[in-house]
């Protein structure tokens, strides 16, 4: 039956994802009922994914101003003036059940996706930092809920793929890879996350941006040609839970080709400097008709689009399918009329196809034709900016979450350096040199600071002495433990690992990974990271400019933790003054900075945070308690005086105390450096393992020379920072006493072997842990 | 002395090499499209690394026959310097103007990491300015390095002192610890017979500025500008 023949009903809406009310509120604006095409087009538009219809009243809340930020949420990617008339172009995105669906693609198309946000605004991509979260990779016998082996597997293959994905896309794109993080937890075995954050640079008069303007002005399709591949990725994958059945969702995962983005790259910044491209969006979830009517919307025009001039790939494609289709690869562009040519020669260079397919009216409405006969018509704001907004009931969870378990700490005096060594053997922990080796992260020859060597990414710019830093974080953890203060932790992490570079800290992206927003407990974690998100960006000063939600990350049931993503983005004044973490010369000074105050706690109130810190998880298996307690103030002080020290070229090296507290920051330290041994003896009231492993925030560890020392006293002072001694940075054993007993202890290159090769034994080699025998 | 950078749709370091000569080096450089002959009066020509036509059915395979291949090669039999970095090795050895070719990498992953490779070589107008034995600092990244050639070519090659670069460890020592990728005898890189055209997985054009990891790449660029000063200093 020929699809104009289709008769719509409410059950096809129904299949479509169109809630009862929102097929009313179709018909309503359509006064009649929808076409097929039409259906298609309202599903995808309203979808979850693309209209943000459950997190819009909460987004509400997050502060989006600053005195740098140019371009804030509702474009294709943030802006920011990052000074010498530049600016820095930014966005985190998540790929999640594309990638869990076929991890190959799923996360190529994720980079691939995230990279054309970026240049659909005129800046070129610099750096591509990548947020993972996966299911156990080890068979821990000892701890049921690391998954059987059969999930451990999966997991290994969902990860290799990723990494894979990720690899094939950026290596050949040629963007360098520079950052990101991944953890392991058992609540992402059937719901991995992949979550990509993409940076461009452009000067700021060569912006572009997605509107409309010029009736008559032709609407022209750049790139690829469109397939039947990824009909339905918004609507149905991204904005549904799964089930056992989900893997049969493979046609409606997209399928990458970075060469082709090379070139789409490559031939839109040559078509945009003709200066006769008026707007330009890609075609990325819900393809042809996310890009037309949005660009219509904000415009506050129309477009009319004749279907059949749209190059196709596959044969007899319906106008269902070419407008929802999510083929990768393609732009389509609002040009100057009369000057449609200059465009149709750069695109000719490059070999891809540009036609002109529509035209912009002044009507409002988009226009679908097919052969003259239309096919679709609608008011093109009623899509891009009508669709439902849904204020959702919220409802703590009736038990708090976490086990009932806390943990008890060792007597004082315990000797602690195997816990220590199986802590940084720990996947979370480990190194990820593993993965990073297998991503290009040099290309375009500006990583001042590689993936490994410093707590944020640096990049140098050619065209100015400035660089910017980049980190991206999100403790699922704690955020699972408590969403507000897990949340505020993720935007703390982000900031302090940028400052750590010595670079400020100026604006934020965020992805929120959450489960079904329609169980009101799901939606409460959302409430509440949102305001700690909102009260961590305010107190730190870094404005959200942008970002994705993601919803329905649930797997017959089951959420993952929530899991906000922050990706915060840095200015550093002088490139040359970038810090890494590892310790440089024999003889520095380690010193511990805090940007809180000393205070002694309750027995009870350190092992309930305890209980929630890394080591907990991978020693003892406890999740529990809360996460530590978060002082933004302290935190803002500890980052200014991190930035101030690293302007003054007083500090050799900078590493935040996080993941696995202290000990595991000097340990990395060592680590990064030609051989050097951290020699360090502490003092204090809290219990070992407290001391020695906690993650309290607002604290970093440094390395100072020491005809520098009185200098970073003075600069600490300064910020009401307190800078304590603890030790020095001299060949020799790693040693950690703790109020006169030795806790830890090794040699430098056998614990750095076990940190350094966990990870590879893991995944390659299919290792299984010796934890708990 | 000017430098021209071909670019083939895909190729991806064309804009490091274009910096690292025209930006560090501080000599005039050029970008040459592959659909054109004309070598713009180059006096050296570099195929930067990259992904030419995505490397999607075997590296280097399509843009051999890019237009511009047919004046490199012409160029090279004319002596002039020529230069395969990465994905321009490639080229180069399935353009026929250097023997063997790349498999894909023992391991079968993408690679980038710093290597080290021994000069073993001073006779060509790429390491001129270097000394026999020195090792560089020069990162590689690439998914298909591993050098192969056949017994009589190895042979050859190794009897022409031909083998201008070889995977070690730090401290120098060819063995298999040295060798990131399973290339054969530990090939980072070789000439031409008439040793005007050299290619090598690593890349120099990384390697030119300390801030960024290493500059030791710079010495091959040097030794170009030299040979090429040289040349013109006493006409052959």
């Amino acid at each position: 039956m020929p699809e104009t023949e289709i008769r719509v009903t409410r059950e096809i809406a129904a299949e479509h994802g169109l809630s009862a009310d929102e097929y009313s509120r179709v018909l309503e604006i359509l006064g009649r009922e929808p076409s097929i095409t039409e259906l298609g087009i309202f599903s995808v538009m309203w979808s979850e994914h693309c209209s943000y219809k459950s997190s819009k009243v909460h987004l509400k809340r997050l502060p989006t101003r600053g005195p740098r930020v140019l371009q804030g949420p509702g474009e294709n990617a943030g802006v920011v003036d990052i000074g010498d008339g530049l600016c820095a172009v930014f966005k985190i995105e998540s790929h999640n059940h594309p990638s869990f669906v076929e991890p190959f693609q799923g996360a190529a198309t994720g980079v691939g996706g995230i990279l054309r946000d970026i240049f659909t605004m005129g800046a070129f991509p610099i750096a591509v930092l990548d947020s993972l979260r996966f299911g156990p990779i080890i068979n821990d016998t000892s701890n049921s809920a690391a998954g059987g082996v059969e999930e451990v597997a999966r997991n290994r293959r969902l990860v290799d793929g990723v990494i894979r994905g990720i690899g094939f896309y950026g290596n050949c794109f040629g963007v360098p890879t520079v950052g990101g993080e991944v953890q392991f937890e058992p609540c992402y075995s059937n719901n991995p996350l992949v979550n990509a954050l993409a940076l461009g640079i452009a000067k700021k008069e060569n912006l572009f941006f997605a509107r409309a303007q010029g009736p008559g002005n032709p609407v022209i399709y750049v790139g690829a040609k469109t397939g039947r591949d990824g009909i339905h990725g918004a609507s149905l994958l991204a904005s549904a839970e799964f089930s056992e059945e989900s893997q049969q969702k493979r046609p409606n995962v997209q399928v990458g080709d970075p060469f082709m983005e090379k070139l789409l790259l490559e031939a839109c910044l040559e078509a945009m400097k003709t200066g006769t491209v008026v707007a330009i969006q890609d075609m990325g979830a819900a393809g042809l008709t996310s890009s037309s009517s949005e660009m219509a919307s904000r415009g506050g025009l129309g477009i009319e689009i004749e279907l059949s001039r749209v190059p196709q790939r596959e044969t007899r494609m319906t106008p269902y399918e070419i407008m929802l289709s999510e083929s990768q690869e393609r732009m389509l562009i609002v040009a100057e009329r009369g000057r449609e040519d200059e465009i149709f020669r750069v695109f000719e260079k490059w070999g891809l196809d540009a036609v002109e397919i529509g035209r912009v009216t002044d009507d409002g409405r988009l226009r679908i034709l097919e052969r003259g006969n239309i096919a679709a018509e609608i008011p093109a704001h009623a899509i891009a900016e009508e669709g439902p907004v849904y204020k959702r009931p919220i409802a703590p969870p009736a038990h708090p979450a976490g086990g009932a378990n806390l943990i008890d700490f060792a007597p004082a005096g315990t000797d602690l350096s195997e816990n220590f060594r199986r802590l940084i053997a720990s996947p979370a922990i480990a190194s990820k040199q593993w993965i990073i080796g297998q991503y290009d992260h040099m290309v375009r020859t500006n990583t001042r600071i590689v993936p490994g060597a410093g707590d944020a990414a640096v990049l140098r710019l050619k065209d100015s002495r400035r660089a910017l830093a980049l980190s991206t974080d999100g403790n699922g953890r704690w955020c699972w433990l408590n969403p507000k203060v897990g949340a505020m932790h993720a935007v703390a992490e982000a900031a302090r690992n940028v400052a750590c570079s010595g670079a400020r800290p100026v604006a934020a992206t965020n992805c929120l990974n959450f489960g079904n927003p329609e169980k009101p407990e799901a939606m409460w974690q959302f409430s509440e990271a949102i305001d700690g998100i909102a009260e961590a960006c305010d107190a730190l000063e870094v404005p959200i400019t942008g970002g994705n939600v993601s919803f329905y990350n649930e797997t017959l049931g089951k959420a993952i933790y929530p899991t906000p993503v922050i990706g915060v983005l840095g200015i550093l004044e002088d490139s040359s003054k970038a810090l890494g973490l590892a310790f440089r010369n024999e003889g520095d000074v380690i010193i511990l900075l805090n940007g809180a105050a000393a205070a002694e706690k309750p027995i009870e109130n350190l092992r309930r945070e305890f209980s929630s810190s890394e080591y907990a998880k991978a020693i003892h298996g406890i999740v529990a308690g809360e996460p530590p307690a978060i002082d933004l103030a302290a935190e803002k002080r500890l980052q200014d005086c991190l930035v101030a020290l690293a302007t003054d070229g007083a500090i050799e090296s900078a590493h935040d105390v996080s993941d696995g507290g202290l000990t595991v920051a000097l340990a990395e330290s060592c680590f990064a450096s030609d051989g050097l041994a951290a020699r360090v003896a502490l003092d204090g009231t809290e219990p070992d393992e407290s001391a020695l492993f906690g993650e309290r925030g607002a604290r970093a560890v440094v390395s100072v020379r020491t005809d520098s020392l009185a200098r970073v006293a003075e600069v600490a002072a300064k910020y009401i920072v307190s800078a304590q001694s603890i030790g020095k940075a001299l060949r020799g054993g790693f040693r950690i006493e703790y109020r006169g007993a030795l806790c830890v202890r090794g040699t430098v290159q056998s614990l750095h072997d076990s940190w350094s090769s966990a990870l590879e034994k893991a995944l390659r080699y299919g290792a299984t842990s010796n934890y708990g025998q | 002395m000017k430098f021209g950078v071909v670019v083939f749709p895909g190729s991806n370091c064309d804009h490091d090499a274009f910096c690292a000569i025209g930006g560090v080096l501080g000599r005039p450089v050029e970008y040459l499209w592959h659909r054109s002959e004309n070598l713009a009066g180059c006096d050296a020509i570099i195929l930067p690394g990259g992904f030419a036509f995505g490397d999607y059915l075997r590296t280097g395979a399509i843009a051999r026959f890019s237009p511009v291949m047919k004046s490199v090669a012409k160029f090279a039999r004319s002596s002039g310097l020529v230069l395969g970095i990465c994905n321009g090795f490639q080229i180069l050895c399935e353009a026929g103007l250097l023997p063997g070719a790349m498999t894909r990498n023992r391991g079968l992953r993408f690679l980038c990491q710093q290597v080290h490779i021994r000069v073993e070589s001073t006779d060509t107008p790429f390491t001129s300015a270097a000394q026999r034995g020195q090792i560089l600092k020069i990162p590689i990244a690439h998914m298909d390095g591993n050098y192969f050639c056949d017994g009589a070519t190895l042979d050859e090659l190794e009897r022409e002192n031909r083998v201008i670069f070889r995977y070690t460890t730090p401290d120098g020592r060819n063995d298999d610890d040295g060798n990131p990728n399973g290339s054969l005898a530990n090939i980072a890189g070789i000439c031409n017979r008439e040793r005007n055209v050299l290619g090598l997985m690593p890349h120099p054009e990384r390697a030119v500025e300390a801030p960024l990891g290493s500059a030791d790449g710079l010495v091959i660029l040097r030794s170009m500008v030299d040979s090429f000063v040289r040349r013109i200093a006493i006409p052959a």
